[in-house]
């Protein structure tokens, strides 16, 4: 009796571990996911997009811009910038929501800021219901527990200081292909998001009895990097949200149900600390400690991450950092002005209390990452380090040769990248249009020699 | 040994919002070539080290990196007053600096040691009046 269920386990073991391996095979397979997209009939081809991506993840081959998969960190940067719009973030239609009995929304911190004259939250949470939910689980609730988490794990010694912040997706896909020395740094604890809708779906599960399948949590999301995270997680095996919407989707339809709310129940769970997260500071400001550092904006960060390689920083304990300026209010899915966002959600925390959510004794499983976070060498030119160093001198001479104006005529962002590009394979010299000039004189040259010589001869 | 990448840069004096250049410079080629984050991390702190020095203490100078498969060597040399007592200058906390450099949070004397410190071999030649040379090795296990 007793082996058989020790074969049973073992059957259940190697299913289980079949079942990952066909997972992960999944996963290998559409690795590169991205919520940034592009509309190739609105794009003109012009190097906007190309000169702003921080991972030079973006070329103009054709007369079109092309997204380098790779490098893309859905950092949303192309789609601010775009003058056309080519540049889009795919979310998810309203329309997901329908595959489940009992739904749940979970609105970001950065949604409170959106909205003029909004003094009462509860007014926003019962709209949100409205809009056709059964549940709404504020994502500040969670902020307030990872914050609680990261507390009690920074005080245990345990951490590499300076402690990253692992909140913003853009910021840890920049960190994965551009700044491997600093992997051991990011907090290993999950995005407020995902933690948000473990807790959503247990309490729901306990609430009604449904099984977990018929529960579906959806995520109102500020950006398309927070999409990205949902479909392709990173620190966690798989995302426990079902489908995210975004901001500038619900907005119109909220706006118009906040009219109608009559009577406010009391709904508002989190406090200061929790909502606090939706802009920039909030995070670090949560952890009761001075020794901290917050910068938003893609290039601010790099800036920070750079002199994070170097040493440059001792006293510090913690480093926020968000990939948009003003941190997840300068979201790109959003609607307000980031910075006007900012001052209201300011405004609309100031009457909650500090904080309305805390862990028991130990950091909860559910809040800390379950698989490792890896380095994605997508900027080596090779990996064999021989051909690497060839294709770099190579490369070197190719820079050394090039007018270095970085026009981007080439479709390419710098006139290194250019190098890069033609050492990789992905382009030629003549891809330069100085080069192309150069030739032309030459020739041109050449034939009034020729003409010239001809006359003589003739004369 | 095989051939090498060579990268040439010039530290320009008294300006320590470009002091870092370089050593960011090196970490973007040393990340194409695919060299371990460990050793990317050393020579970065190492080498930005080096700069802050020849920027504080000697008007600029000139920095050869030469990436080998094996290894990375670093020289710093500049044409500032030299080093009086190396053995002085490579205990921590030891500094010559400016006050005025003291308060932008330099010149706390770690300099000469952090870059002993993170490197594998390094080796100091000054003289007086003519200037220093810092040669450093970081190993890159295979």
């Amino acid at each position: 009796m007793r082996r058989q269920q020790g074969r049973r386990v073992f059957f259940a073991g190697a299913l289980k571990a079949l079942r990952l391996a066909e997972r992960n095979v999944l996963i290998n397979m559409e690795e590169y996911f991205h919520s940034v997209t592009l509309d190739r009939d609105a794009c003109k081809g012009c190097t906007h997009c190309v000169k702003r991506c921080p991972t030079e993840a973006i070329r103009v081959r054709d007369g079109k811009a092309k997204i380098i998969k790779e490098r893309c960190i859905d950092c949303g940067e192309c789609i601010r910038i775009c003058p056309h719009h080519a540049k889009q973030a795919s979310f998810d239609p309203f329309e997901i929501v329908e595959g489940f009995t009992y739904k749940i929304v979970l609105p970001a911190p950065a949604l409170y800021g959106q909205f003029n004259n909004l003094d009462d939250v509860d007014i926003l949470l019962e709209a949100l219901r409205m809009l056709g939910f059964d549940e709404v689980f504020e994502v500040a609730r969670a902020a307030e527990i990872v914050s609680d988490s990261t507390r009690r794990l920074m005080s245990s010694g345990m951490l590499q200081r300076p402690v990253i912040s692992s909140a913003c997706p853009a910021v840890l896909r920049l960190i994965r292909v551009r700044f491997p020395e600093l992997i051991p740094n990011i907090l290993p604890l999950r995005a407020p998001i995902e933690v948000a809708a473990h807790m959503a779906k247990k309490e729901a599960a306990e609430k009604t009895g449904l099984p977990p399948e018929q529960i579906g949590a959806f995520f109102i999301s500020p950006c398309p990097a927070k999409v990205t995270a949902v479909k392709r997680p990173l620190g966690s095996k798989q995302s426990a949200v079902d489908g995210v919407l975004a901001v500038r989707d619900v907005y119109p339809k909220l706006i118009r149900l906040m009219k109608e709310v009559a009577v406010t129940t009391e709904q508002a769970a989190a406090g200061r600390m929790g909502m606090g997260w939706g802009s920039s500071g909030g995070e670090a400001a949560a952890l009761l400690n001075d020794r901290y550092l917050a910068a938003d904006g893609i290039e601010n960060v790099i800036k920070v991450l750079e002199d994070l390689e170097d040493d440059k920083f001792t006293d510090l304990d913690f480093v926020e950092l968000n990939a948009c300026s003003a941190g997840c209010v300068g979201g790109v899915l959003n609607v307000e002005n980031p910075y006007v966002a900012k001052a209201k959600l300011k405004r609309i925390r100031k009457y909650r209390p500090v904080s309305c959510n805390h862990i028991e004794d130990e950091v909860p499983r559910l809040v800390k990452y379950d698989s490792v976070i890896d380095y994605q060498p997508v900027m080596e030119l090779d990996s064999d380090l021989s051909a690497a160093m060839e294709k770099m001198r190579h490369m070197q001479e190719l820079e050394d040769s090039l007018p270095g104006l970085d026009c981007g005529s080439c479709g390419a962002p710098t006139c290194r990248a250019l190098a890069e590009d033609i050492v990789r394979g992905f382009a030629k010299e003549d891809d330069c249009i100085f080069r192309i000039k150069e030739n032309l004189a030459t020739l041109e040259g050449h034939a009034r020699q020729d003409r010239a010589h001809n006359e003589g001869e003739q004369k | 040994m095989a051939d090498s990448v060579k990268l040439n840069y010039v530290v320009p004096p008294d300006d320590f919002t470009r002091a870092g250049e370089a050593s960011s410079a090196v970490k973007k080629t040393l990340k194409k070539l695919g060299i371990h984050p460990d050793v990317i991390r050393r020579v970065a702190i190492a080498m930005y080290e080096g700069e802050i020095n020849m920027v504080i203490h000697a008007q600029g100078g000139e920095i050869t990196v030469e990436i080998y498969p094996d290894r990375v060597v670093m020289v710093l040399a500049d044409r500032g007053p030299g080093i009086a007592n190396i053995d002085l200058a490579m205990q921590a906390g030891y500094s010559t600096a400016p006050e005025e450099v003291r308060n932008l949070g330099f010149g706390a004397g770690m300099g000469l040691p952090n870059m002993k410190k993170y490197t594998d071999e390094m080796q100091v030649e000054s003289t007086l009046g003519v200037g220093t040379t810092v040669s450093m090795t970081v190993y890159n296990p295979a």
